[in-house]
């Protein structure tokens, strides 16, 4: 033993478990996140429970089980519980979402084990997606469509096809809301701007008083076609109704253009299961989100990071190319290189807040604050670029990544070997055209990687838009069909934003946590497989010049 | 490429250099100067972050600057002012006598605007006078009748033809009618006042020398809706006969009157009862009073003295209730003549009979602003509303002075040393940039937050530094290439991951967690060492047959399942744990039987979820380091007979140290910066505690979180930029350190 010690044989080991938690906690919390984000979609089986609690009251809960916990029965005592028997030194606590906010007031509670009679699962209970105030649980009894009663025999079918007639009606009206419903309040407020443009020029002449107000009143009266268009939608969406049975056994109405969605999982086979769950998936990335973000899906923040990403690409990519042609190839060999060099690498180091406070500061109140003092007089006091924006966001990213694209991009650059450059020099051509046809394309995966890098770490970045550009929730998407088209001013969703909006802002934060898990899930595969991407190109990299360098 | 090698024949330069050879040329220049170009402006760019920040930065260390702009003759000097001043726009200015004539001057064109008078009724005459706090720009004068007129100064704003017109006028809160206040007609000498909407309190001293109070309150009558007026009078018996100076607070609680050298502080919270709550003794330092003034806010004392120090007081909490008590002293070259306070900040102004001006704000104790203007004799001096001019009345004139005093609050002491802000029992670090009230005064202490941002990084640093450094030693060193190959870009890819998701899986997941199993969490830290050792014992008391059956390669990840089971085992247990040794409930415990303050999001779970995210960064620089060791130099020691834990600690591991070092400074940069996770993963409370059950605020979350509601150019934006600052420069220093060091690694790796 003292001899197996002094070989240090025991220390090695240790240092061996240190990589062995570091590797555990990594794939832990990949796989955790996958697991909590995934299973949200799978449709839970939905229990009906018959409770008797300490005061010999009997309940019926309708719900599924969302969480479970194992409680020590002395903690319950002192909280002044109750047991009739000795239930043991530890008790069996299920939180079950019960849905039905409206009438139960609480739409998760806590159930001890001990207080469950029976527990059954019956077939014909349903789960709902609404609009408003969550999910409902219960027995769909019949279908009222247009104030008559339907007598059938299969509920389910026809409360389905009832279901999909009224969310394709809502559909359509939500469409002309945002599409030519939008496009005429934006031509409005142009209008609006306009006269106070001409007002601020002193050139409105009652001539352009009067073609303004022909204009606004022929915009008035299209809106007033467009908006009876939509209550007709609406209307004829809201015609029919279903009555369900809830837990508390009364019969309930709700009215079916509330309803999105109806699932009856306890009679799904698994292949039904796992169309829903892909639909779920499909429904999650595509669809905006409902009631405070707490549900719906996340499409606006995706769409947001995206195009974010990309413009913060576009920008970033050339400056930080040239930047590191610049410090690799032009660049006088020297001190003052040597500093630059270590200077860049640094700045990847400042915390990304500081870039936020310098992108609000310079961008959003300097620059943003005089672009509109020239270009948008008509608006002010309202900003248009003087607040925080998608373009401002962009910009700020693409100086917090710009050190990732120069390191990368010169790395790049001293890989390939100086006989390359010598050839070609040799050959005649000149240093711009050896950069060009040679330097550059051999570069250019190394100009990839760095570019993935950077986006990778744009996308979760988070602090620094907190003050340049995201918002919870964005009444309208960066790009739309009003001219033109792209609106770098406005601002954006962010799905790293979202996870902490919907995680810790929400009021319903029990309710959001699987969605936030969710969320989290998309974002850690779209970055890690960026990142696997870059390390793949990297390593390709690497392969193919080592065989050129023999 | 193929064609640029095929192309070029024998003659080739002749070829290449011939015609179209001046355009080529031009196009390499036009290259190069482009290139040069662009990339010098990148670092330009990069540079100016630095310098916009030290721009914005600048303002709060600058003093304050006073320029006289116009003076007037006064018309009408005979009788002393009572109060000067002017509107918000500084376009009149105004000197109230102590008789009741009011003067309008306008400032532009130094001409008398207007003359006006309070209202008195026949056959009585003033008195005495008073004021009330310079924000309300109020005033009464006590009449030989025992009554009194409480008059304002009004500005009404109107725009013909879209300009600006102000016109002043005299108002009279309360009617034009006089309010009898002495029941029996004496007059009222000494006068003392202070009111609000529905209650007027009076002090004064009568024929006899006796000091009275007298409060109206007010009482909405139902019915009318009219407001009735009851009086309440008391005679207060022990008050001194020889007052200089009578001041009373605007919540109509304390009354002060100065005699010579000493300061009556009465309670007058009850009309029927008042009680004389403290003695001060102003004298200090064998001078003389010379005037006593009340503080913006009204919660602190300014006392002048002859020989140009003015201390301040307030009341602090003690063992014989609230007293007032010295706090702070400004030392002025010469004696104060005159004090004004601003109208809602803690600054103050002082001015001395030979002109000498002083700027000074109370809190931060700075001195703002001194210089001598040719102002003699100065008589009164009062801020205009909006603290950007001063009236000054000297030698019959009246002066104007522009104040430009935007950041007095903030000092570098302030920011950084204990201040003993008002209300406060003793000097504190305190961070509380914001709150509903209006007289509120920002608390800009740094100190907090660097506190908080070195504890958190601390936490994270103790549970991320051995973990990484034992990892990259066993990675590069021990492990078999193969397993390497997929262990390294396995934890680097921990770096990516965007640090919200640790934040909310910290704040969500994590805190509940570990608030639950606290004896497991405990347990594991014991049991993971000591099962490690077990495991390897029992590898090496394993026969060498079944050794052998293994394959060589994985033998690293034998300890995965050992550690997963380890873990398990530790929740597994916790919950019997806390029923046998915490009584079933260990936050009670530690709450109630340890007594220590336990918040569910603490830095123990920042540390954790703060020690992931820094994981990666250390454990890829430490990692290289080892690695890039020269074998020969490991080999050379094996050869020589050291065991491979000797040539790793006394070769290895001492080459390799720099890098190591330079590892650990990068991962301190950015624990120090990282927001999201702490931001997510505490209360974000800006407390000073070590303890590992609490949380704390630091500097990067509280920019995020205060960031988007301060006002631009306030001196809470300028103050969260200079957080930015200390941020970007202490990251960058340790980066810079880390890098140095590395570089300098590099160069003697190549030379061994």
């Amino acid at each position: 033993m003292g001899n197996w010690f002094k070989s240090g044989s025991p220390w090695i080991w240790m240092t061996g478990g240190a990589v062995s938690i570091s590797l555990i906690a990594v794939l832990g919390l990949l796989l955790l996140i996958a697991w909590r984000g995934l299973s949200y979609f799978w449709p839970a089986e939905i229990y009906q429970w018959e409770l008797v609690d300490q005061q010999g009251v009997s309940s019926t809960i309708i719900g599924e089980i969302y969480d479970r916990e194992e409680v020590p029965t002395e903690r319950l005592i002192s909280a002044g519980h109750k047991f009739k028997q000795d239930p043991g030194e530890m008790v069996t606590r299920y939180l079950i979402k019960t849905g039905n906010r409206e009438f139960v007031g609480l739409d998760f509670r806590w159930v001890l084990a001990t207080d469950i009679v029976s527990r059954s699962k019956p077939e014909d209970v349903a789960k709902m997606e609404r609009t408003k105030n969550g999910d409902f649980y219960g027995y769909p009894l019949a279908i009222i469509e247009d104030g008559k009663r339907l007598a059938l025999d299969d509920v389910e079918a026809s409360f389905e096809e009832h279901i999909e007639r009224a969310v394709e009606l809502n559909d359509r009206a939500v469409e002309l809301q945002k599409r030519e419903i939008g496009a005429i309040n934006y031509q409005l407020e142009n209008l609006r701007l306009k006269e106070r443009r001409y007002e601020l020029d002193n050139a409105l002449t009652d001539s352009r008083k009067l073609s303004l107000q022909a204009e606004r009143d022929k915009l008035q009266a299209d809106y007033q076609l467009l908006e009876d268009e939509f209550f007709a939608l609406r209307q004829e969406a809201a015609r029919d109704s279903v009555i369900i049975r809830d837990m508390r056994g009364e019969e309930v109405t709700l009215r079916l253009d509330s309803i999105l969605d109806v699932t009856y999982s306890n009679h799904l086979g698994i292949l039904g299961k796992v169309g829903h769950w892909f639909a779920g998936i499909g429904n999650f990335v595509s669809a905006d989100p409902r009631e405070a973000n707490t549900e719906g899906g996340v499409f606006p923040a995706i769409f947001g990071t995206v195009f974010m990403v990309m413009l913060m690409a576009v920008i970033v990519t050339p400056f930080g190319v040239i930047a590191a042609i610049y410090l690799h190839e032009y660049a006088k060999k020297g001190p003052i290189t040597k500093m630059i060099r270590i200077a860049v690498i640094n700045l990847a180091g400042v915390p990304s807040i500081v870039y936020g406070v310098f992108g609000l500061g310079f961008f959003v109140y300097m620059l943003g604050g005089s672009l509109d003092q020239l270009f948008y007089p008509e608006a002010l006091p309202t900003p248009t670029f003087g607040s925080p924006g998608v373009i401002w966001s962009a910009l700020t990213l693409a100086i917090l990544t710009l050190p990732v694209v120069i390191v990368s991009t010169e790395e790049g650059l001293s890989r390939i070997p100086s006989s390359v450059r010598q050839g070609s020099l040799a050959l005649g051509a000149t240093k711009a055209e050896t950069l060009w046809r040679i330097i550059l394309p051999m570069a250019s995966p190394a100009i990839m990687t760095g570019l993935i890098l950077a986006v990778a770490r744009a996308a979760g970045e988070v602090a620094p838009l907190m003050l340049v550009g995201v918002v919870k929730l964005a009444p309208t998407l960066p790009i739309d069909m009003n001219f033109p088209f792209v609106h770098l001013e406005r601002k954006f969703m962010h799905l790293g934003f979202h996870i902490y909006d919907v995680g810790f802002q929400s009021p319903n934060v029990e309710a959001a946590r699987p969605l936030v898990y969710a969320t989290s899930f998309l974002l850690v595969s779209v970055i890690v497989s960026l990142n696997l991407t870059a390390i793949a190109v990297r390593n390709h990299l690497r392969e193919k010049y080592r065989s050129l360098e023999h | 490429m193929e064609t640029q090698v095929t192309q070029p024949g024998s003659a080739a330069s002749q070829l290449l250099m011939g015609k179209g050879s001046s355009r080529r040329a031009f196009k390499d220049k036009l290259t190069q100067a482009g290139v040069t170009l662009g990339g010098t402006m990148v670092f330009v760019a990069l540079l100016l972050i630095f310098f916009y920040l030290l721009y914005v930065v600048k303002p709060i260390f600058d003093g304050a600057d006073v320029q006289p702009i116009m003076s007037v003759e006064l018309q009408n000097n005979d009788v002393a002012a009572l109060m000067v001043g002017s509107d918000e726009q500084n376009e009149i200015i105004y000197r109230v006598a102590e008789n009741g004539k009011v003067a309008f001057y306008q400032s532009a064109t130094a001409q008398l605007l207007m003359e006006a008078e309070v209202e008195l009724p026949a056959n009585a005459q003033v008195v005495s006078s008073a004021t009330s706090m310079p924000s309300e720009q109020r005033f009464a004068f006590g009449l030989s009748n025992g009554q009194v007129v409480i008059a304002g100064i009004n500005f009404s704003v109107t725009y013909p033809d879209n300009k600006r017109v102000i016109t002043p006028s005299l108002r009279y809160p309360l009617g034009v009618t006089p309010l009898s206040v002495d029941g029996s007609g004496h007059s009222l000498n000494q006068l003392a006042f202070s009111s609000s909407s529905d209650m007027m309190s009076f002090a004064y001293q009568d024929d006899n020398k006796r000091w009275h109070l007298t409060r109206h309150e007010g009482e909405e009558n139902m019915m009318t809706e009219e407001v009735e007026w009851v009086a309440t009078s008391s005679v207060i018996d022990d008050a001194p006969q020889q007052v200089n100076q009578q001041l009373m607070t605007p919540d109509q609680r304390q009354l002060l009157l100065r005699a010579g050298d000493r300061l009556f502080v009465y309670d007058i919270r009850d009309a029927d009862a008042v009680t004389l709550a403290q003695v001060i003794e102003l004298d200090r330092a064998k001078t003389r009073v010379s005037d006593v003034a009340l503080l913006a806010g009204a919660s602190s004392i300014l006392v002048s003295c002859d020989n140009g120090v003015v201390v301040q007081y307030f009341q602090v909490n003690g063992d014989t209730g609230r007293q007032y008590q010295a706090i702070r002293d400004f030392k002025n070259s010469a004696g104060v003549k005159s004090i004004a306070s601003e109208f809602y900040r803690k600054s103050f102004a002082t001015i001395s009979e030979s002109g000498e001006l002083n700027l000074l704000y109370t809190t931060s104790q700075r001195k703002l602003f001194t210089e001598t203007f040719d102002i003699k004799a100065p008589q009164q001096m009062g801020f205009s509303p909006r603290s950007n001019a001063l009236v000054v009345e000297a030698g019959g004139r009246l002066h104007l002075l522009s104040v430009e005093n935007s950041h007095p609050e903030v000092s570098w002491s302030a920011m950084w040393s204990k201040v003993w802000y008002e209300g406060y029992p003793e000097p504190q670090y305190v961070w509380q940039s914001t709150s509903g009230s209006d007289d509120f005064e920002a608390k800009l202490s740094l100190m907090p937050l660097a506190f908080g941002t070195m504890k958190a990084a601390l936490y994270a640093m103790l549970f991320a530094t051995p973990l990484a450094i034992a990892g990259a030693i066993y990675t590069a060193y021990f492990m078999s290439p193969k397993v390497r190959a997929v262990v390294k870009p396995t934890i680097e890819i921990m770096e990516a991951l965007p640090t919200v998701i640790l934040g909310f899986l910290a704040g969500l997941w994590l805190a509940p967690l570990i608030e639950d199993n606290l004896p497991g969490i405990l347990v594991l830290l014991f049991m993971l060492p000591i099962s490690i050792l077990t495991s390897a014992f029992a590898w090496h008391k394993l026969p060498g047959r079944w050794k052998q059956r293994l394959p060589e390669v994985y033998q690293e990840l034998m300890l995965l399942p050992v550690i997963i089971f380890v873990g398990w085992f530790s929740f597994y247990i916790s919950p019997t744990l806390e029923l046998a040794l915490f009584g079933g409930d260990s936050r009670m415990f530690i709450t109630n039987e340890l007594g220590i303050t336990f918040d569910q999001r603490n830095a123990l779970v920042v540390g954790i979820a703060m020690g992931f995210a820094v994981i990666p960064t250390i454990f890829s620089i430490a990692e290289d380091a080892v690695f890039s060791v020269p074998r020969h130099l490991s080999n050379g020691s094996l050869a020589l007979g050291a065991t491979d834990w000797q040539t790793l600690t006394r070769v290895v591991l001492l080459t390799a140290s720099p890098g190591i070092f330079s590892a650990v400074m990068m991962g301190l940069g950015r624990a120090v910066g990282e927001t999201m996770i702490v931001l997510m993963a505490t209360g974000n409370t800006a407390i000073m505690e070590w303890s590992v059950f609490e949380g704390m605020r630091t500097l990067a979350a509280n920019i995020a979180v205060e960031m988007p509601e301060s006002a631009i150019g306030s001196s809470h934006y300028r103050v969260l930029f200079l957080a930015a600052f200390v941020l970007f420069i202490f990251t960058f220093f340790f980066n810079t350190i880390a890098e140095v060091v590395r570089q300098r690694l590099r160069e003697r790796y190549s030379s061994l």
